[in-house]
């Protein structure tokens, strides 16, 4: 027997792309796209990003750094969403999001250093409210959600950023800060940085659902996909839905789709789990590639300047390296100092034990 | 003045520095309008507001992560788990950040936060809300781990909590919630944290015990007073970190020591005290520290509670054992 039913919901999850593999042009421009200048500080923060995750992954075979996640292939993911960010906002960062957060003044040598088993790397001299990067996956999230509570109670129109792996979405970690992002109308944008791997597991075994961003629709969130490798779609969506947070109309979630290019980390080999066929297709999707295609389609770029580019970017990174080389080791006594704000008398003997190399 | 229990002191707190300071937030799982399950929060959002004193959805972990955001901004959280046992799925934010923000950032943000949550057994409860997990959070570097033992110490260390630079465990011991009754002056004074309170001066035997076991071991002390055998009982009151001077103190007076925790003992604040006093004041002891503890079991449901919670006759029965030894 036939039942009578009505739909009750309906949901949609809109795709957004300006430029294709190509760098072509897939519809109208913002307006930024078409600044030159505007469009060469995205193109060359991408380009950095790129030369200093090399020298990075170089750095850990040669033992300076300890393991190091490399970001190769989302550099537009990254710098797209730091650069669609207000100073005053705050970065909730999962732990590959080093093109946004050199967007924001996290210096090359603080990456370094806490990549070279150092906190004080997360001591950042500018952008003082954003949070470290997140290694317990997702649980950044509710980092946000928190900093956006804070911001809502005080009226300020700021908002926050959160960025999260494909592998974060599975966890109750996201599903929580969504929910109550949308119970307290936070001003949050949550960026979820699909690049297809949680380690060796690839999207399709991480949930059955056909897009990420409808994760949102639970949580009566608006949910949006973009093109992850087109660094303008990302800026503009993601500054959309900064607009839309701090005028109170509450938080969204983009997902980005892009590709990791290398390995989960310098201990991974990625080739064990990732078919070579996968790689190079993804790879002719390359967001760098792309803008560089849009670029010199537009007359904005030549070789000339591109090679002035990787000149200057190539010196700006060995200074990094070097600051990083240059900066004394911290005291075996400094795991004490910031414990609490004043370390309590139980632990002040344990302190002058390691002062004096150990023994009581 | 009206005489109040540790529930309305805990109360009585929370409105004095809602009142005072613009930064506390209060907010748990049905503290708004329900007042919480233990009234702990009755009249607050009345009072205060639904921006100060908020109802959030059912989820532990984002409680207390939504905290760990706050405070970074500088807001002064205080969250209300309902019950302890329920801390679990929040021991992630807990463990990873809230305690460790400060040492990741080298000071740059930090956590001025309270988790507030009725601890321990002895009220009938359900499966699952009876657990003493005091211990599990003293393994946490850079948290604070309290547990008050009466109204007034109850108030006192609250506010000294909400005050406090660092994150803060606030164990509530429910089973006392309303036992006693004290005047308690809401003068907005807070009580010193990281220290020992000596309830009761004695020269005899130590009796080491905090939070709703305190109750006991003072029904004890008088007992005993009544032999003539003085007790000197120290209730700990911050159980991370450790105030051991104090105890090493009083042991040092009366070579004898029994701890008493309503927790199990493998691996507990009772075990860290006697390693402490074995390590740093062996040589005081008259005889072998003795601990009166609930057991290796898992809490049982409440027809047995009252076997695993120490009675004041396993307590007495340790301390004679305690002073008889030779």
């Amino acid at each position: 027997m036939d039942q009578k039913t009505i739909s009750i919901a309906h949901f949609d999850i809109p795709y957004f792309q300006y430029l294709n593999p190509q760098g072509d042009i897939e519809q109208e421009l913002p307006a930024f796209a078409k600044d030159p200048a505007t469009v060469v500080a995205l193109y060359r923060m991408m380009v950095l990003t790129r030369v200093f995750d090399k020298k990075a992954v170089a750095l850990q075979r040669t033992g300076k750094l300890g393991t190091y996640p490399s970001t190769l292939g989302q550099e537009a993911v990254s710098v797209g969403m730091g650069a669609a960010m207000a100073k005053e906002d705050v970065l909730c960062p999962y732990y590959r999001e080093y093109g946004a957060q050199f967007w924001r003044g996290v210096k090359m040598e603080e990456v370094l250093l806490y990549w070279g088993g150092d906190e004080r790397g997360s001591n950042f001299a500018e952008n003082r409210e954003d949070f470290p990067i997140c290694v317990p996956i997702g649980s950044q999230t509710l980092h946000a959600v928190g900093v956006a509570t804070a911001m809502k109670l005080r009226k300020e129109a700021r908002a926050v950023v959160t960025s999260v792996g494909d592998g974060g979405t599975s966890r109750g970690d996201f599903y929580e800060a969504m929910n109550i992002a949308g119970v307290w109308e936070l001003p949050v944008v949550f960026v979820i940085n699909n690049n297809q791997w949680a380690i060796s597991v690839p999207r399709a075994e991480q949930t059955k659902a056909q897009t990420l961003a409808q994760k949102a629709i639970a949580a009566g969130l608006e949910g949006w996909q973009v093109d992850g490798n087109d660094v303008f779609a990302v800026k503009e969506k993601v500054k959309e839905a900064l607009k839309k947070a701090r005028e109170g109309k509450g938080a969204t979630v983009i997902e980005a789709v892009t590709y990791r290019m290398g390995d989960h980390t310098t201990a991974d080999d990625a080739s064990r789990y990732r078919s070579e066929e996968s790689l190079k297709e993804n790879q002719q999707k390359d967001p760098i590639q792309r803008l560089a295609q849009y670029m010199a389609k537009a007359k904005m770029w030549d070789q000339t300047k591109e090679n002035n580019l990787m000149a200057a970017i190539t010196q700006e990174i060995n200074l990094a390296v070097e600051r990083f080389d240059n900066l004394p080791m911290p005291s075996p006594e400094s795991m004490f100092d910031h414990l609490y704000e004043t370390l309590p008398q139980a632990y002040i003997a344990q302190r002058e034990a390691v002062k004096k190399g150990g023994s009581a | 003045m009206k005489a109040i229990t540790l529930v309305e002191a805990i109360t009585q707190a929370l409105a004095f520095e809602l009142e005072h300071d613009k930064d506390v937030f209060v907010y748990g799982e049905d503290v708004g309008v329900n007042g919480g399950v233990f009234r702990a929060t009755q009249d607050l959002q009345k009072r205060f507001g639904k921006d100060r004193v908020r109802d959030t959805p059912l989820a532990e972990n984002m409680i207390v992560g939504l905290a760990v955001g706050m405070a970074a901004q500088g807001l002064k959280p205080v969250a209300e788990i309902q019950f302890m046992d329920f801390i679990c799925a929040g021991i992630d934010q807990m463990l990873s950040h809230a305690s460790r923000l400060r040492n990741r950032t080298r000071g740059r943000l930090s956590c001025p936060m309270v988790i507030r949550a009725p601890s321990g057994g002895g009220i009938r409860a359900p499966e699952h809300h009876s657990d003493s997990m005091e211990a599990l959070f003293s393994q946490i570097p850079g948290l604070r781990v309290i547990i008050p033992s009466s109204p007034s110490r109850a108030y006192g260390l609250l506010l000294a909590a909400i005050r406090d630079p660092d994150p803060v465990i606030f164990m509530e011991p429910k089973r006392i919630y309303r036992m006693v009754k004290e005047v308690v002056p809401d003068n907005g004074e807070a009580l010193p944290l990281d220290v020992c309170y000596v309830l009761k001066e004695g020269k005899d035997i130590s009796l080491v015990s905090w939070g709703a076991m305190i109750h006991e071991t003072l029904i004890v002390a008088n007992k005993l007073a009544s032999e003539g055998i003085e007790a000197e009982v120290i209730d700990v009151a911050t159980i991370k970190p450790l105030d051991i001077e104090t105890i090493l103190q009083s042991v040092e007076k009366t070579g004898r020591c029994v701890i008493i925790q309503e927790a199990n003992p493998t691996c507990s604040v009772s075990a860290d005290i006697s390693a402490q006093i074995a390590e740093l004041g062996l040589t005081s002891l008259l005889a072998p520290i003795k601990r009166v503890t609930g057991y290796d079991t898992v809490m049982p449901l409440y027809r047995l509670e009252k076997h695993f919670i120490p009675s004041e006759q396993r307590i007495m029965s340790a301390v004679k054992q305690v002073l008889e030894y030779a």
